[in-house]
């Protein structure tokens, strides 16, 4: 399976018992296993609610909305269940963390969704993960059946008098689905299709209930920031950006793999340190930050911290933790016609822009790599990105937008180099094939 | 019945674990999916049974889901990520390598109906690319030469 990697940059939290055999209740008790869920109940809602906004952890996920808000936007008494829902349908081009998250430390996940519940006062949660990741899924029955044999879910958990419910629950195949209110269709058995907000899921969610959704990631965090307080935690970070992430690097790195910093650390730093530099001696060209939906930077952009908040004030953003790498031999126009190939056809279909918009930006982008651009083709599809932002139920259509515009207006030239039926001038080299020089 | 005892008893059980019948139904054809190969007319007709739904509406939404098939496909599906991660580490050749050696394109199946070909998208194996997944098994970091040895032994597996 996935191989880890560390470096010594690296704080490790949510990845602190990765390779420890933690997925073994007898060795994550060993490993502090559980106490965060006991001490949560000592401390009861507001407590954790308090300790939560103190972390400044932000959702991993993408949208970085702060978790202790969210929790806190919960209504008290509600006439309906309310709900705890786990996002792991991990589907994000570059985005490979809930899978060690779910493999290495699943424990950590159902903690998470434990204290979630006595936060807002769900007896009741439900651990979504993507169909591809069958053996996570059989790892994470092991780990809730095994949670339920002793005590730490159903009836009275820890002796406490609270019960609280969980179970895992599998997609098959769909990116959409990882988006909060979709997510709560395909739970309920139906297409995944996004629902209008407001009313937000905090209000109205699963089967009409409050209900409070995370990423794995975020959810796994939760323990953490219980056992070592919400400061501690927010003192790994920058200001408004607590703790630490996992970022996955991928691309044209030396040392590809997913190490866990803190938020803030430099883009730089982290592409030609802790990742190893560029494979085979080559320039870097271009990076994408947060996964494939998130504008890219330049090569003379990257000495950037990477907390949600610097990203923004660059137009980008820090997504969720997926770094790719792009080398100088790699075709900008190539690349972009790939990333909107994936989102046509993961488009839903259900808001016209982003279905209509994704198609038509896909066939237009083949057909300008393959040759066949046109002048005005580089103007059509920026206006026809333009007119997808903000005009969908859900961030899908943005998501594929917003690259696309990067792009355009970061390496137009390459555009034009691709123009009057010249081939792609990338083409007769292949990435993998040149001569590797030392 | 269409599937095996043991899991129309395991849905049974699952079933109980949300507010509505319907609930389990996306997980429910994965794992009849998996045990029949396929979703024949069959096995559409049992899980609409089971969940009380028209079987239409378990078709429509059987067709938003891009991991399930009402058509029958190989012993061995081999799915090849050829997403932004794995594209930039050589998954092209990995593809191309795979219909070649298999001599079948994207939703393909080998005459003998051993293996079946797909071009996916993200599979999460990103920072381990290229990647592909032949059923639920994940294979990473992926040469040429070393899908020849993995579909090899998929191929020793079925005795051939």
């Amino acid at each position: 399976m996935a191989d880890l990697v560390s470096h010594p940059d690296e704080v490790k939290v949510v990845s602190r018992r990765f390779g420890q055999g933690a997925a073994d209740l007898s060795r994550y008790l060993e490993l502090d296993g559980y106490k965060a869920v006991r001490k949560a109940l000592e401390m009861g809602a507001d407590k954790i609610i308090d300790e939560m906004k103190k972390s400044n952890l932000r959702g991993r996920g993408g949208a970085g909305f702060p978790a202790g808000m969210k929790w806190s936007f919960v209504p008290k008494e509600s006439p309906k269940p309310k709900y705890i829902l786990c996002n792991g349908d991990e589907s994000e081009p570059g985005t490979c963390k809930d899978r060690l998250i779910f493999e290495h430390d699943p424990h950590s996940v159902i903690e998470g969704v434990i204290i979630a519940g006595i936060a807002v006062g769900s007896h009741q949660g439900y651990i979504y993960i993507r169909g591809e990741y069958r053996y996570l899924v059989d790892i994470m029955e092991k780990a809730v059946a095994e949670a339920y044999a002793r005590g730490f879910l159903g009836k009275n958990i820890c002796g406490s008098g609270y019960d609280f419910e969980c179970a895992v629950h599998t997609g098959a195949g769909a990116y959409e689905v990882g988006e909060e209110s979709a997510l709560m269709e395909s739970l309920e058995g139906k297409r995944g299709i996004p629902r209008i907000r407001p009313p937000f899921p905090a209000v109205v969610g699963l089967y009409g209930g409050p209900t409070v959704i995370n990423n794995c990631e975020t959810l796994a965090s939760a323990p953490h920031i219980i056992l070592g307080g919400g400061e501690w935690y927010a003192g790994l970070g920058t200001p408004k950006n607590g703790g630490t992430r996992l970022f996955c690097l991928s691309g044209h790195v030396n040392r590809p793999g997913v190490y866990e910093l803190p938020l803030g650390y430099n883009l730089k730093k982290m592409i030609y340190e802790v990742a190893g530099g560029i494979r085979h001696g080559r320039k870097l060209k271009a990076v994408v930050p947060g996964g494939s939906s998130t504008p890219l930077l330049k090569a003379d952009e990257i000495d950037v911290a990477m907390d949600f908040d610097s990203l923004m004030k660059i137009q980008t953003f820090l997504g969720s933790g997926g770094v790719v790498v792009l080398n100088e031999e790699t075709c900008m126009v190539k690349f972009a016609q790939r990333v909107m190939r994936f989102y046509a056809h993961e488009s839903c279909g259900w808001c016209i822009p982003c279905r209509e918009g994704t198609d038509w930006l896909k066939k237009t982008l083949i057909r300008f790599h393959a040759g066949g651009g046109l002048r005005k083709d580089i103007d059509n599809i920026q206006y026809l990105a333009e007119n997808m932002l903000g005009r969908t139920f859900c961030p899908l259509g943005d998501a594929a937008a917003m690259p696309i515009l990067s792009i355009v207006k970061k390496f137009r030239q390459e555009f034009e180099d691709h123009l009057e039926g010249r081939p792609c001038p990338f083409e007769e080299a292949p990435i993998e094939q040149l001569p590797v020089l030392r | 019945m269409v599937v095996s005892e043991k899991l129309d008893q395991f849905f049974d059980q699952k079933m109980k674990n949300y507010p509505t019948r319907r609930s389990f139904l996306v997980p429910m054809l994965l794992y009849t999916q998996d045990e029949l190969g396929y979703l024949s007319d069959e096995a559409i007709a049992y899980v609409a049974g089971k969940v009380g739904l028209p079987e239409l509406e378990v078709r429509n939404v059987i067709s938003y889901y891009s991991m399930l098939t009402t058509k029958p496909r190989g012993k061995f599906n081999v799915q090849v990520c050829t997403n932004i991660s794995c594209m930039l580490r050589g998954a092209e050749e990995v593809y191309e390598h795979c219909q070649k050696k298999l001599g079948i394109g994207h939703k393909g199946t080998t005459p003998d109906g051993l293996f079946s070909l797909e071009e996916v998208e993200c599979i999460g194996a990103c920072s381990w690319a290229p990647a592909m997944q032949v059923n639920y098994d994940y294979h990473e970091k992926l040469k040429p030469e070393t899908v020849d040895e993995i579909l090899e032994s998929y191929a020793n597996k079925a005795g051939r």
